[in-house]
Protein backbone atom coordinates (compact mmCIF):
# COMPACT_ATOMS: atom_id res chain seq x y z
CA UNK A 1 0.00 0.00 0.00
CA UNK A 2 1.46 3.36 -1.00
CA UNK A 3 1.91 6.09 1.57
CA UNK A 4 -0.66 8.32 -0.09
CA UNK A 5 -3.38 5.71 -0.02
CA UNK A 6 -2.54 4.94 3.58
CA UNK A 7 -2.77 8.59 4.56
CA UNK A 8 -6.07 8.92 2.75
CA UNK A 9 -7.41 6.03 4.77
CA UNK A 10 -6.17 7.63 7.98
CA UNK A 11 -7.95 10.84 7.03
CA UNK A 12 -11.15 8.95 6.29
CA UNK A 13 -10.91 7.16 9.59
CA UNK A 14 -10.38 10.43 11.45
CA UNK A 15 -13.42 11.87 9.70
CA UNK A 16 -15.39 8.77 10.59
CA UNK A 17 -14.32 9.03 14.24
CA UNK A 18 -15.62 12.60 14.50
CA UNK A 19 -18.84 11.76 12.67
CA UNK A 20 -19.51 8.78 14.90
CA UNK A 21 -18.70 10.65 18.11
CA UNK A 22 -21.08 13.48 17.29
CA UNK A 23 -23.76 11.14 15.98
CA UNK A 24 -23.70 9.23 19.21
CA UNK A 25 -23.70 12.44 21.27
CA UNK A 26 -26.88 13.40 19.41
CA UNK A 27 -28.57 10.04 19.60
CA UNK A 28 -27.88 9.09 23.21
CA UNK A 29 -29.09 12.44 24.47
CA UNK A 30 -30.24 11.88 28.02
CA UNK A 31 -27.55 9.36 28.88
CA UNK A 32 -24.87 11.77 27.73
CA UNK A 33 -26.57 14.50 29.66
CA UNK A 34 -26.40 12.28 32.75
CA UNK A 35 -22.71 11.53 32.16
CA UNK A 36 -21.78 15.19 31.64
CA UNK A 37 -23.95 16.17 34.59
CA UNK A 38 -22.29 13.62 36.84
CA UNK A 39 -18.88 14.87 35.76
CA UNK A 40 -19.94 18.45 36.43
CA UNK A 41 -21.30 17.70 39.90
CA UNK A 42 -18.29 15.57 40.84
CA UNK A 43 -15.79 18.14 39.68
CA UNK A 44 -17.79 20.90 41.35
CA UNK A 45 -17.67 19.12 44.70
CA UNK A 46 -14.04 18.24 44.14
CA UNK A 47 -13.35 21.88 43.31
CA UNK A 48 -14.97 22.98 46.56
CA UNK A 49 -12.73 20.56 48.43
CA UNK A 50 -9.64 21.83 46.63
CA UNK A 51 -10.59 25.45 47.35
CA UNK A 52 -11.08 24.48 50.96
CA UNK A 53 -7.60 23.00 51.10
CA UNK A 54 -6.04 25.95 49.31
CA UNK A 55 -7.71 28.39 51.68
CA UNK A 56 -6.96 26.54 54.90
CA UNK A 57 -3.37 26.32 53.75
CA UNK A 58 -3.37 30.00 53.01
CA UNK A 59 -4.96 30.90 56.34
CA UNK A 60 -2.60 28.61 58.23
CA UNK A 61 0.36 30.12 56.48
CA UNK A 62 -0.78 33.68 57.15
CA UNK A 63 -1.36 32.94 60.79
CA UNK A 64 1.93 31.10 61.09
CA UNK A 65 3.93 33.84 59.45
CA UNK A 66 2.62 36.28 62.02
CA UNK A 67 4.54 34.42 64.66
CA UNK A 68 7.49 36.49 65.91
CA UNK A 69 10.19 36.25 68.52
CA UNK A 70 10.97 39.06 70.93
CA UNK A 71 14.53 39.06 72.22
CA UNK A 72 15.09 41.25 75.31
CA UNK A 73 18.65 42.30 75.96
CA UNK A 74 20.62 42.83 79.13
CA UNK A 75 20.89 46.38 80.31
CA UNK A 76 24.01 48.40 79.66
CA UNK A 77 25.33 46.62 76.59
CA UNK A 78 27.76 48.39 74.30
CA UNK A 79 26.90 49.09 70.68
CA UNK A 80 29.43 46.47 69.59
CA UNK A 81 27.85 43.82 71.79
CA UNK A 82 24.46 44.55 70.29
CA UNK A 83 25.87 44.36 66.78
CA UNK A 84 27.44 41.01 67.58
CA UNK A 85 24.14 39.68 68.94
CA UNK A 86 22.32 40.93 65.86
CA UNK A 87 24.73 39.12 63.55
CA UNK A 88 24.34 35.98 65.62
CA UNK A 89 20.56 36.17 65.37
CA UNK A 90 20.62 36.88 61.66
CA UNK A 91 22.63 33.74 61.01
CA UNK A 92 20.26 31.54 63.01
CA UNK A 93 18.43 29.17 60.59
CA UNK A 94 14.81 30.13 59.82
CA UNK A 95 15.23 33.83 60.63
CA UNK A 96 13.95 36.17 57.94
CA UNK A 97 14.08 39.63 59.36
CA UNK A 98 15.49 41.28 62.48
CA UNK A 99 14.42 44.70 63.72
CA UNK A 100 16.01 46.58 66.61
CA UNK A 101 13.58 48.19 69.06
CA UNK A 102 15.30 50.61 71.42
CA UNK A 103 13.97 51.01 74.93
CA UNK A 104 12.86 54.57 74.02
CA UNK A 105 10.85 53.30 71.11
CA UNK A 106 9.34 50.57 73.29
CA UNK A 107 8.31 53.10 75.91
CA UNK A 108 6.73 55.35 73.30
CA UNK A 109 4.71 52.44 71.94
CA UNK A 110 3.65 51.50 75.43
CA UNK A 111 2.63 55.05 76.23
CA UNK A 112 0.59 55.22 73.05
CA UNK A 113 -1.17 52.01 74.01
CA UNK A 114 -2.04 53.32 77.48
CA UNK A 115 -3.42 56.50 76.04
CA UNK A 116 -2.58 60.17 76.47
CA UNK A 117 -4.29 60.54 79.81
CA UNK A 118 -2.43 57.71 81.50
CA UNK A 119 0.57 59.83 82.54
CA UNK A 120 2.83 56.82 82.18
CA UNK A 121 5.99 58.87 82.18
CA UNK A 122 5.05 60.67 85.37
CA UNK A 123 4.21 57.50 87.22
CA UNK A 124 7.53 55.97 86.20
CA UNK A 125 9.30 58.99 87.54
CA UNK A 126 11.08 59.83 84.32
CA UNK A 127 13.02 56.54 84.20
CA UNK A 128 12.68 53.86 81.54
CA UNK A 129 12.46 50.34 82.96
CA UNK A 130 12.18 48.69 79.56
CA UNK A 131 15.08 46.84 77.95
CA UNK A 132 16.38 47.14 74.40
CA UNK A 133 15.04 44.38 72.19
CA UNK A 134 15.09 42.68 68.80
CA UNK A 135 11.91 41.66 67.02
CA UNK A 136 12.43 38.65 64.74
CA UNK A 137 10.23 37.42 61.90
CA UNK A 138 10.72 33.88 60.77
CA UNK A 139 10.88 32.56 57.21
CA UNK A 140 10.27 29.11 58.63
CA UNK A 141 7.66 29.56 61.37
CA UNK A 142 8.01 25.93 62.36
CA UNK A 143 11.58 26.52 63.50
CA UNK A 144 10.49 29.16 65.96
CA UNK A 145 11.03 27.01 69.05
CA UNK A 146 14.53 25.85 68.14
CA UNK A 147 15.56 29.33 66.98
CA UNK A 148 14.29 30.85 70.24
CA UNK A 149 16.18 28.26 72.27
CA UNK A 150 19.50 28.90 70.52
CA UNK A 151 19.08 32.68 70.71
CA UNK A 152 18.32 32.57 74.43
CA UNK A 153 21.73 30.97 74.99
CA UNK A 154 23.55 33.97 73.47
CA UNK A 155 25.46 36.14 75.96
CA UNK A 156 23.79 39.48 76.56
CA UNK A 157 20.31 38.09 75.94
CA UNK A 158 18.08 38.35 78.94
CA UNK A 159 14.87 36.78 77.82
CA UNK A 160 13.22 35.34 74.71
CA UNK A 161 9.48 35.43 74.15
CA UNK A 162 7.45 33.94 71.29
CA UNK A 163 4.16 32.94 72.86
CA UNK A 164 5.48 29.63 74.13
CA UNK A 165 2.77 26.96 74.30
CA UNK A 166 0.24 28.90 72.21
CA UNK A 167 2.34 28.69 69.06
CA UNK A 168 2.83 24.95 69.42
CA UNK A 169 -0.90 24.44 69.85
CA UNK A 170 -1.64 26.59 66.83
CA UNK A 171 0.77 24.59 64.69
CA UNK A 172 -0.90 21.38 65.79
CA UNK A 173 -4.30 22.79 64.91
CA UNK A 174 -3.28 23.97 61.45
CA UNK A 175 -1.63 20.61 60.79
CA UNK A 176 -4.88 18.85 61.66
CA UNK A 177 -6.94 21.18 59.53
CA UNK A 178 -4.62 20.51 56.61
CA UNK A 179 -4.77 16.76 57.13
CA UNK A 180 -8.55 16.65 57.40
CA UNK A 181 -9.17 18.85 54.38
CA UNK A 182 -6.71 16.76 52.35
CA UNK A 183 -8.51 13.58 53.42
CA UNK A 184 -11.88 15.06 52.45
CA UNK A 185 -10.49 16.05 49.08
CA UNK A 186 -9.03 12.61 48.47
CA UNK A 187 -12.27 10.91 49.42
CA UNK A 188 -14.31 13.14 47.15
CA UNK A 189 -11.85 12.50 44.34
CA UNK A 190 -12.28 8.74 44.63
CA UNK A 191 -16.07 9.15 44.82
CA UNK A 192 -16.21 11.19 41.65
CA UNK A 193 -14.10 8.67 39.74
CA UNK A 194 -16.50 5.88 40.71
CA UNK A 195 -19.54 7.97 39.89
CA UNK A 196 -18.23 8.84 36.46
CA UNK A 197 -17.05 5.30 35.72
CA UNK A 198 -20.51 3.98 36.58
CA UNK A 199 -22.26 6.47 34.36
CA UNK A 200 -19.97 5.76 31.43
CA UNK A 201 -20.41 2.03 31.93
CA UNK A 202 -24.15 2.61 31.68
CA UNK A 203 -23.63 4.44 28.40
CA UNK A 204 -21.48 1.61 27.12
CA UNK A 205 -23.94 -1.02 28.22
CA UNK A 206 -26.56 0.66 26.08
CA UNK A 207 -24.17 0.38 23.16
CA UNK A 208 -22.54 -3.01 23.66
CA UNK A 209 -24.58 -4.30 20.72
CA UNK A 210 -23.08 -1.70 18.44
CA UNK A 211 -19.60 -2.53 19.68
CA UNK A 212 -20.02 -6.26 19.13
CA UNK A 213 -21.43 -5.73 15.63
CA UNK A 214 -18.43 -3.59 14.80
CA UNK A 215 -16.14 -6.35 15.98
CA UNK A 216 -18.04 -8.95 13.95
CA UNK A 217 -17.67 -7.05 10.71
CA UNK A 218 -13.93 -6.85 11.34
CA UNK A 219 -13.26 -3.53 13.02
CA UNK A 220 -9.93 -3.16 14.78
CA UNK A 221 -9.95 -2.38 18.49
CA UNK A 222 -8.76 1.18 17.95
CA UNK A 223 -11.37 1.77 15.29
CA UNK A 224 -14.05 0.86 17.81
CA UNK A 225 -12.38 2.76 20.61
CA UNK A 226 -11.68 6.14 19.06
CA UNK A 227 -15.24 7.47 18.73
CA UNK A 228 -15.98 6.43 22.30
CA UNK A 229 -12.82 8.08 23.58
CA UNK A 230 -13.59 11.28 21.71
CA UNK A 231 -17.10 11.19 23.10
CA UNK A 232 -15.70 10.70 26.60
CA UNK A 233 -13.34 13.65 26.14
CA UNK A 234 -16.16 15.89 24.91
CA UNK A 235 -18.49 14.88 27.74
CA UNK A 236 -15.75 15.27 30.35
CA UNK A 237 -14.78 18.68 28.99
CA UNK A 238 -18.42 19.83 28.89
CA UNK A 239 -18.98 18.70 32.46
CA UNK A 240 -15.77 20.36 33.60
CA UNK A 241 -16.68 23.60 31.86
CA UNK A 242 -20.00 23.77 33.70
CA UNK A 243 -18.33 22.91 37.01
CA UNK A 244 -15.58 25.51 36.56
CA UNK A 245 -18.04 28.22 35.54
CA UNK A 246 -20.37 27.62 38.49
CA UNK A 247 -17.47 27.24 40.90
CA UNK A 248 -15.73 30.37 39.63
CA UNK A 249 -18.79 32.59 39.92
CA UNK A 250 -19.93 31.31 43.27
CA UNK A 251 -16.44 31.44 44.77
CA UNK A 252 -15.93 34.96 43.57
CA UNK A 253 -19.28 36.09 45.00
CA UNK A 254 -18.75 34.24 48.27
CA UNK A 255 -15.24 35.53 48.95
CA UNK A 256 -16.24 39.09 48.06
CA UNK A 257 -19.02 38.90 50.62
CA UNK A 258 -16.74 37.21 53.14
CA UNK A 259 -14.16 39.96 52.88
CA UNK A 260 -16.84 42.52 53.60
CA UNK A 261 -18.11 40.73 56.68
CA UNK A 262 -14.96 39.07 58.02
CA UNK A 263 -12.23 41.40 56.84
CA UNK A 264 -9.58 39.83 59.08
CA UNK A 265 -10.04 36.38 57.54
CA UNK A 266 -7.49 35.88 54.77
CA UNK A 267 -8.99 34.18 51.67
CA UNK A 268 -7.28 33.35 48.41
CA UNK A 269 -8.35 35.82 45.77
CA UNK A 270 -5.23 35.65 43.67
CA UNK A 271 -6.71 34.95 40.25
CA UNK A 272 -3.49 33.27 39.04
CA UNK A 273 -3.86 30.59 41.70
CA UNK A 274 -7.55 30.20 40.87
CA UNK A 275 -6.97 29.97 37.12
CA UNK A 276 -4.38 27.30 37.72
CA UNK A 277 -6.90 25.42 39.84
CA UNK A 278 -9.61 25.70 37.19
CA UNK A 279 -7.23 24.55 34.50
CA UNK A 280 -6.49 21.56 36.70
CA UNK A 281 -10.19 20.79 37.09
CA UNK A 282 -10.73 21.08 33.34
CA UNK A 283 -7.86 18.70 32.66
CA UNK A 284 -9.25 16.36 35.30
CA UNK A 285 -12.64 16.38 33.52
CA UNK A 286 -11.05 15.45 30.20
CA UNK A 287 -8.89 12.84 31.87
CA UNK A 288 -11.85 11.31 33.66
CA UNK A 289 -13.87 11.13 30.45
CA UNK A 290 -10.97 9.57 28.58
CA UNK A 291 -10.01 7.02 31.21
CA UNK A 292 -13.65 6.24 31.99
CA UNK A 293 -14.53 5.44 28.38
CA UNK A 294 -11.27 3.57 27.82
CA UNK A 295 -11.96 1.27 30.76
CA UNK A 296 -15.62 0.84 29.91
CA UNK A 297 -15.15 0.12 26.20
CA UNK A 298 -12.40 -2.35 27.05
CA UNK A 299 -14.94 -4.70 28.63
CA UNK A 300 -16.96 -4.98 25.46
CA UNK A 301 -14.05 -5.30 23.07
CA UNK A 302 -13.46 -8.92 24.11
CA UNK A 303 -15.53 -10.38 21.31
CA UNK B 1 -11.17 -23.14 3.07
CA UNK B 2 -11.96 -24.42 6.58
CA UNK B 3 -9.88 -27.14 8.20
CA UNK B 4 -10.41 -28.47 11.72
CA UNK B 5 -7.88 -30.99 13.03
CA UNK B 6 -9.03 -32.86 16.11
CA UNK B 7 -10.51 -29.73 17.66
CA UNK B 8 -11.96 -29.80 21.19
CA UNK B 9 -13.50 -27.00 23.20
CA UNK B 10 -14.15 -27.39 26.92
CA UNK B 11 -15.64 -24.49 28.82
CA UNK B 12 -14.50 -23.66 32.35
CA UNK B 13 -17.89 -24.77 33.71
CA UNK B 14 -17.14 -28.32 32.55
CA UNK B 15 -19.24 -28.35 29.40
CA UNK B 16 -17.59 -30.27 26.56
CA UNK B 17 -18.94 -28.21 23.68
CA UNK B 18 -16.85 -29.87 20.99
CA UNK B 19 -14.87 -33.12 21.17
CA UNK B 20 -12.21 -34.13 18.64
CA UNK B 21 -13.81 -32.54 15.59
CA UNK B 22 -12.06 -32.96 12.24
CA UNK B 23 -13.68 -31.15 9.31
CA UNK B 24 -12.56 -30.13 5.84
CA UNK B 25 -14.67 -27.72 3.86
CA UNK B 26 -13.46 -26.80 0.37
CA UNK B 27 -13.75 -23.43 -1.29
CA UNK B 28 -17.16 -22.97 -2.92
CA UNK B 29 -18.96 -25.62 -0.91
CA UNK B 30 -22.47 -25.29 0.50
CA UNK B 31 -22.71 -26.95 3.91
CA UNK B 32 -25.48 -27.44 6.47
CA UNK B 33 -24.56 -27.85 10.10
CA UNK B 34 -27.33 -29.69 11.96
CA UNK B 35 -27.97 -31.12 15.39
CA UNK B 36 -30.07 -30.54 18.50
CA UNK B 37 -29.67 -27.40 20.62
CA UNK B 38 -26.45 -27.52 22.61
CA UNK B 39 -24.81 -29.97 20.22
CA UNK B 40 -21.93 -27.58 19.56
CA UNK B 41 -22.99 -25.76 16.39
CA UNK B 42 -22.61 -22.30 17.85
CA UNK B 43 -19.27 -23.21 19.41
CA UNK B 44 -18.01 -24.42 16.05
CA UNK B 45 -18.98 -21.12 14.44
CA UNK B 46 -17.40 -19.12 17.24
CA UNK B 47 -14.18 -21.07 16.71
CA UNK B 48 -14.11 -20.32 12.98
CA UNK B 49 -14.75 -16.69 13.77
CA UNK B 50 -12.12 -16.75 16.48
CA UNK B 51 -14.50 -15.47 19.06
CA UNK B 52 -13.27 -18.44 21.09
CA UNK B 53 -10.01 -20.37 21.03
CA UNK B 54 -10.12 -24.19 21.11
CA UNK B 55 -8.87 -26.12 24.12
CA UNK B 56 -7.11 -28.59 21.81
CA UNK B 57 -6.51 -29.03 18.10
CA UNK B 58 -5.63 -26.87 15.13
CA UNK B 59 -7.84 -24.68 12.90
CA UNK B 60 -6.91 -23.31 9.46
CA UNK B 61 -9.00 -20.74 7.64
CA UNK B 62 -7.89 -20.01 4.08
CA UNK B 63 -4.65 -21.86 4.74
CA UNK B 64 -3.73 -19.86 7.85
CA UNK B 65 -3.68 -21.16 11.39
CA UNK B 66 -5.99 -18.98 13.43
CA UNK B 67 -4.66 -20.44 16.68
CA UNK B 68 -1.26 -18.90 16.19
CA UNK B 69 -2.83 -15.69 14.92
CA UNK B 70 -2.13 -12.51 16.90
CA UNK B 71 -5.00 -10.57 18.40
CA UNK B 72 -4.49 -7.64 16.09
CA UNK B 73 -4.73 -9.91 13.04
CA UNK B 74 -8.21 -11.07 13.96
CA UNK B 75 -10.02 -8.16 12.26
CA UNK B 76 -8.31 -9.17 9.03
CA UNK B 77 -9.69 -12.72 9.36
CA UNK B 78 -13.19 -11.46 10.07
CA UNK B 79 -13.20 -9.24 7.00
CA UNK B 80 -12.98 -12.40 4.90
CA UNK B 81 -16.00 -13.84 6.67
CA UNK B 82 -19.59 -12.60 6.43
CA UNK B 83 -21.79 -13.39 9.43
CA UNK B 84 -25.58 -13.70 9.58
CA UNK B 85 -27.40 -14.30 12.85
CA UNK B 86 -30.80 -15.59 13.89
CA UNK B 87 -31.69 -12.24 15.50
CA UNK B 88 -30.37 -10.16 12.53
CA UNK B 89 -28.27 -7.86 14.78
CA UNK B 90 -28.96 -4.65 12.91
CA UNK B 91 -28.38 -1.26 14.49
CA UNK B 92 -31.88 0.06 15.21
CA UNK B 93 -30.90 3.74 15.01
CA UNK B 94 -29.52 3.51 11.48
CA UNK B 95 -31.21 3.17 8.14
CA UNK B 96 -30.85 0.10 5.93
CA UNK B 97 -28.26 1.96 3.87
CA UNK B 98 -26.30 3.04 6.94
CA UNK B 99 -26.37 -0.45 8.42
CA UNK B 100 -24.75 -1.87 5.30
CA UNK B 101 -22.42 1.10 4.83
CA UNK B 102 -21.28 0.68 8.44
CA UNK B 103 -19.51 -2.57 7.55
CA UNK B 104 -17.63 -0.75 4.78
CA UNK B 105 -16.65 2.21 6.97
CA UNK B 106 -15.21 -0.23 9.46
CA UNK B 107 -12.73 -1.51 6.87
CA UNK B 108 -11.81 2.02 5.83
CA UNK B 109 -13.71 2.30 2.55
CA UNK B 110 -14.20 5.72 1.00
CA UNK B 111 -17.50 7.53 0.48
CA UNK B 112 -17.56 7.05 -3.31
CA UNK B 113 -16.88 3.36 -2.92
CA UNK B 114 -19.67 3.09 -0.34
CA UNK B 115 -22.12 5.00 -2.55
CA UNK B 116 -21.40 2.64 -5.40
CA UNK B 117 -21.24 -0.68 -3.57
CA UNK B 118 -24.12 -0.45 -1.05
CA UNK B 119 -26.94 -0.04 -3.63
CA UNK B 120 -25.35 -2.91 -5.54
CA UNK B 121 -25.72 -5.40 -2.66
CA UNK B 122 -29.11 -4.01 -1.65
CA UNK B 123 -30.27 -4.72 -5.18
CA UNK B 124 -28.92 -8.24 -4.88
CA UNK B 125 -31.18 -8.91 -1.87
CA UNK B 126 -34.06 -6.96 -3.44
CA UNK B 127 -34.14 -4.07 -0.96
CA UNK B 128 -32.97 -1.16 -3.10
CA UNK B 129 -36.18 0.82 -2.47
CA UNK B 130 -36.00 0.22 1.28
CA UNK B 131 -32.58 1.89 1.65
CA UNK B 132 -33.80 4.88 3.67
CA UNK B 133 -36.02 2.86 6.05
CA UNK B 134 -35.17 1.84 9.59
CA UNK B 135 -35.02 -1.83 10.66
CA UNK B 136 -38.21 -1.59 12.75
CA UNK B 137 -40.15 -0.58 9.62
CA UNK B 138 -39.20 -3.85 7.92
CA UNK B 139 -40.52 -7.42 8.21
CA UNK B 140 -38.34 -10.14 9.71
CA UNK B 141 -37.43 -11.51 6.29
CA UNK B 142 -36.46 -8.07 5.05
CA UNK B 143 -34.34 -7.44 8.13
CA UNK B 144 -32.51 -10.71 7.53
CA UNK B 145 -31.90 -9.67 3.94
CA UNK B 146 -30.33 -6.43 5.21
CA UNK B 147 -28.11 -8.55 7.44
CA UNK B 148 -27.13 -10.67 4.42
CA UNK B 149 -26.36 -7.52 2.43
CA UNK B 150 -24.16 -6.31 5.27
CA UNK B 151 -22.39 -9.69 5.38
CA UNK B 152 -21.76 -9.57 1.62
CA UNK B 153 -20.80 -5.96 1.15
CA UNK B 154 -17.09 -6.52 1.75
CA UNK B 155 -17.04 -9.51 -0.66
CA UNK B 156 -16.17 -12.21 1.86
CA UNK B 157 -14.86 -15.59 0.69
CA UNK B 158 -16.88 -17.33 3.39
CA UNK B 159 -20.44 -16.73 4.55
CA UNK B 160 -21.54 -18.19 7.88
CA UNK B 161 -25.14 -18.14 9.08
CA UNK B 162 -26.21 -19.20 12.57
CA UNK B 163 -29.87 -20.28 12.43
CA UNK B 164 -30.68 -17.61 9.85
CA UNK B 165 -34.26 -18.77 9.47
CA UNK B 166 -34.95 -19.45 13.15
CA UNK B 167 -37.21 -16.41 13.53
CA UNK B 168 -38.91 -16.64 10.14
CA UNK B 169 -41.90 -18.47 8.69
CA UNK B 170 -41.49 -21.20 6.08
CA UNK B 171 -42.03 -19.12 2.94
CA UNK B 172 -39.65 -16.41 4.12
CA UNK B 173 -37.12 -19.05 5.14
CA UNK B 174 -37.08 -20.45 1.64
CA UNK B 175 -36.62 -17.00 0.25
CA UNK B 176 -33.61 -16.43 2.51
CA UNK B 177 -32.13 -19.83 1.65
CA UNK B 178 -32.48 -19.00 -2.04
CA UNK B 179 -30.32 -15.94 -1.51
CA UNK B 180 -27.70 -18.10 0.14
CA UNK B 181 -27.78 -20.47 -2.83
CA UNK B 182 -27.40 -17.57 -5.22
CA UNK B 183 -24.44 -16.26 -3.23
CA UNK B 184 -22.91 -19.75 -3.26
CA UNK B 185 -23.31 -19.99 -7.03
CA UNK B 186 -21.22 -16.81 -7.32
CA UNK B 187 -18.35 -18.65 -5.64
CA UNK B 188 -18.67 -17.87 -1.93
CA UNK B 189 -18.34 -20.75 0.50
CA UNK B 190 -21.54 -20.99 2.61
CA UNK B 191 -21.93 -22.63 6.01
CA UNK B 192 -25.39 -22.65 7.59
CA UNK B 193 -26.22 -23.94 11.06
CA UNK B 194 -29.91 -24.74 11.06
CA UNK B 195 -32.90 -26.58 12.54
CA UNK B 196 -34.93 -26.31 9.35
CA UNK B 197 -35.36 -30.00 8.56
CA UNK B 198 -37.52 -29.48 5.49
CA UNK B 199 -35.00 -27.18 3.84
CA UNK B 200 -32.06 -29.49 4.50
CA UNK B 201 -33.96 -32.55 3.28
CA UNK B 202 -35.10 -30.80 0.10
CA UNK B 203 -31.76 -29.29 -0.96
CA UNK B 204 -29.66 -32.46 -0.46
CA UNK B 205 -26.42 -30.56 0.13
CA UNK B 206 -23.50 -31.58 2.30
CA UNK B 207 -24.67 -32.11 5.90
CA UNK B 208 -22.45 -32.19 9.00
CA UNK B 209 -24.39 -33.46 12.02
CA UNK B 210 -23.29 -32.75 15.57
CA UNK B 211 -24.50 -34.39 18.74
CA UNK B 212 -23.23 -33.63 22.23
CA UNK B 213 -20.08 -32.06 20.82
CA UNK B 214 -19.18 -34.90 18.45
CA UNK B 215 -19.47 -35.09 14.69
CA UNK B 216 -21.84 -38.01 14.16
CA UNK B 217 -22.33 -37.67 10.42
CA UNK B 218 -20.73 -35.91 7.45
CA UNK B 219 -22.28 -36.74 4.08
CA UNK B 220 -22.63 -35.16 0.71
CA UNK B 221 -26.23 -34.88 -0.48
CA UNK B 222 -27.25 -35.56 3.10
CA UNK B 223 -30.50 -35.17 5.00
CA UNK B 224 -31.40 -33.63 8.36
CA UNK B 225 -31.65 -36.96 10.19
CA UNK B 226 -31.79 -40.63 9.34
CA UNK B 227 -34.97 -42.43 10.29
CA UNK B 228 -34.11 -44.77 13.13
Amino acid sequence: MSTRVFMLMQLRTALYVFQEAFRSLRRNGWLNFAAAGTTAVSLFVLGIAVLLVVNTNYISKTVESNVEIMVYLDRGLEQDDMKAIRTQIETTPGVKEVRFISKEEALATLAKRFGKESKLNESLGGTNPLPDAFRIRMSEPRQVASAAASISRLPGVEKVRYGQGVVEKMFKLTAWIRLISMAVMGLLGVCSVFLIATTIRLTMFARRREISIMKWVGATDWFVRWPFLLEGIILGAAGALVAVAVLGFSYNALTAKLQEVLAFLPVVRDYRVLIQLFEGLFAAGIGLGLVGSFISVHRYLRV
Amino acid sequence: MIQFFNVSKFYPNGVKALVGATIHIEKGEFVFLVGPSGAGKSTLIKLIFREELPTKGQIYIGGRSIIRMKRREVPCLRRQIGMVFQDFRLLPDRTVFENVAFAMQVVGAGPQEIKRRVPEVLELVGLKERAQMYPRQLSGGEQQRVAIARALVNKPTLLIADEPTGNLDMDTSWEIINYFQEINRRGTTVLIATHAREIVDTLRQRVIALDRGRIVRDEHQGVYAHAT
